[in-house]
């Protein structure tokens, strides 16, 4: 009785002035999304994208993460203008494409190169899931297949950092086959000794995760990272039973012995490094 | 006839009244034999029309047809002495897929398929063909037999897709399919692949990498199901009807597309009406691919796979 008659209920909607939202330049503070701690801009930026307070990871964009791993200045990037079409003339593709160009300042969700992590020559691939939610099309697709197969030519390592909410649902069934296209290109590399390194990151879900995403040599998610193949509300409408909090993240995966490491972003050059000199150590004693 | 498609229905009435107006004759004085021939001259126009003009939607529900015949079906009329093979060794056997050896005309093959219950009781146990990931690794571990002892491979491709659940995820359903994808792409033997009913992404193309990929005419290969299409992309899953259009799902549209090589044929009215004949179609499509396959060699076979699925994707 007592607590209704103290009910702190609020009976008005608090709507900030105009000009209480001038008073703070857009983009000087961020707040956490986990722990809704709010930190400058240029912390966050410092320990990219991490928040100091809790730990979480926040997503990183494809061109920060390439800064945050490659010798300043060695990286080059391949096939910069390719850019998708409409090719199921799917309606309202073209402008959803176009909107996200301009929103990332990307072509695709994803860059493709070859560069030096401290002296150590890769090609590369990140994706970038603020375009189109990392979806992948044929371009995504293309990219990654050509990037490998440039690997394969020039004999160098292949890591990739995934962020894919999955199949680009606008190119049907071609981008299904880019699952495939991917997969043929990666076996031909690992035939022929190849090494590949896949870091999942939020999120790694659908067909980027049953595809090329599970099949580097080694496989390593970011911390709290999404992985999974099915949506935890189709998994939940399917066995009729509520999941656990913890489903589908990296720790989980790890636990069911889906990946080899969860590495923090800080740690994440330095293992790098590690791997790529033992590979290469190891291929020169052959 | 059990199960009726809306599109049918036409049909089915017309038929009826054919039925009708036969049973009237044999039964009264009456000879309606010249109405009869009228009308079933008119049902053999109504036939070509509607099936001759199927919609794509149409072909979903053909796809999922109750009686429409499943891989075990084929298996029986195509092949000889199939021996059927269970377990990945790791975990269990999965009853959605089925895997084992064959003659197929003289020919050791091995043959692989999802696998569908003919009713409540079986599918239940086949998990309605919706593999988990044991299901993906008993066909890889068949898939290295084959190449092993240099038998051809045969695909049949039948499912709504790779099983969403929380065993199945625990378990590496994603990893199970990723390992199928990569590993098909390099084995040594030819693999053919054919979608009989519903291709259901991920878990459908982890039977689907191979030298030559058909589908039958009224069968669909899709990244999402219609009713999933429907539901993401304009939050009402009962677009489905709009989705399937939009989808370019059926076999004219992928072929459309250069995804697959061959749509074979069915009997009219859909692959139930005659899995004697449907049996016979795709019989032919497998020996004109495996005579064209036969002539490779190890290195042509996985050098023409890659230049095969390199290709697919349109871009600037």
């Amino acid at each position: 009785m007592a607590k209704f008659m103290f009910s702190k209920r609020k009976k008005y909607a608090t709507i900030p002035s105009e000009h209480s939202k001038v008073d703070v330049p857009e983009g000087l503070m961020q707040k956490c999304d986990k722990c809704h701690k709010i930190f400058y801009r240029k912390e966050l930026k410092k320990t990219l994208n991490v928040c100091p307070n809790c730990g979480y990871h926040h997503p990183l964009g494809a061109w920060e993460r390439i800064e945050s791993l490659f010798d300043e200045g060695t990286f080059k990037e391949w096939d910069q203008k390719m850019t998708t079409v409409n090719p199921l003339d799917f309606p309202g593709y073209d402008e959803k494409v176009k909107k996200d160009m301009q929103k990332t300042g990307l072509n695709e969700g994803i860059v493709t190169g070859h560069g030096l992590i401290n002296g150590q020559a890769t090609a590369f691939a990140v994706m970038d899931s603020s375009f189109r939610m990392g979806s992948m099309g044929s371009v995504i697709g293309e990219k990654i297949a050509r990037a490998i197969e440039n690997a394969k030519e020039a004999s160098l390592p292949f890591i990739i950092f995934t962020a894919s909410g999955g199949a680009r649902m606008q190119e049907g069934v071609l981008s299904l086959m880019q699952m495939a296209k991917t997969s043929v290109a990666i076996k031909r590399f690992s035939d022929s000794g190849g090494l590949m390194i896949s870091i999942m990151t939020h999120p790694t879900t659908g067909g980027v995760s049953a595809s090329f995403a599970s099949l580097g040599d080694y496989n390593f998610a970011e911390p709290g990272a999404l992985i999974g193949f099915a949506g935890r509300r189709i998994i939940e409408q399917t066995i009729r039973e509520k999941l656990p909090e913890d489903f589908q993240t990296a720790e989980f995966q790890l636990k069911h012995g889906q990946l080899d490491r969860i590495v923090p972003r800080e740690e994440m050059k330095d293992l790098l490094t590690t791997l790529l000199e033992m590979h290469e150590k190891g291929r020169s004693k052959a | 006839m059990k199960h009726v498609l809306e599109f049918e229905k036409p049909i089915i009435n017309l038929k009826e009244k054919i039925a009708e107006l036969k049973k009237f004759t044999s039964e009264s004085e009456l000879d309606l034999t010249e109405e009869i021939t009228t009308l079933e001259k008119r049902l053999e126009e109504l036939e070509a029309d509607v099936y001759g003009n199927l919609k794509p939607w149409d072909r979903v529900q053909m796809a999922r047809h109750p009686e429409r015949p499943t891989t075990m079906d084929y298996v029986e009329h195509i092949f000889t002495s199939f021996i059927e093979f269970h377990g990945d060794r790791y975990f269990g056997d999965d009853e959605a897929i089925i895997a084992g050896i064959a003659y197929y005309r003289d020919q050791p093959v091995t043959v692989i398929g999802h696998q569908r219950g003919k009713d409540t009781k079986e599918n239940i146990r086949r998990n309605f063909g919706m593999p988990h990931p044991e299901g993906y690794r008993k066909a890889l571990r068949h898939m290295k037999q084959a190449e092993k002892f240099n038998r051809p491979i045969i695909c049949f491709i039948d499912t709504k897709g790779a099983y969403p659940g929380r065993a199945a995820e625990e378990r590496g359903q994603s990893e199970a399919i990723a390992r199928n994808l990569m590993e098909m792409a390099g084995l040594t033997v030819p693999i053919i692949c054919i979608v009989i009913g519903e291709g259901g992404s991920g878990g459908a193309l982890a039977l689907g990498v191979g030298d030559q990929l058909h589908m039958l005419e009224n069968s669909t290969y899709s990244v999402i199901s219609p009713e999933g299409a429907a539901a993401l992309l304009w939050k009402d899953a009962g677009q489905a009807k709009r989705a399937a259009e939009t989808m370019k799902i059926t076999a004219y549209d992928l072929k459309q597309l250069h995804v697959i090589d061959q749509i074979i044929p069915e009997a009219r009215g859909g692959a139930h009406r005659d899995v004697k004949q449907q049996a016979d179609y795709i019989d032919q499509v497998i020996n004109q691919s495996l005579k064209k396959l036969s002539a490779y060699t190890k290195e042509e076979l996985l050098e023409r796979r890659w230049e095969k699925y390199k290709v697919i994707g349109e871009f600037e």
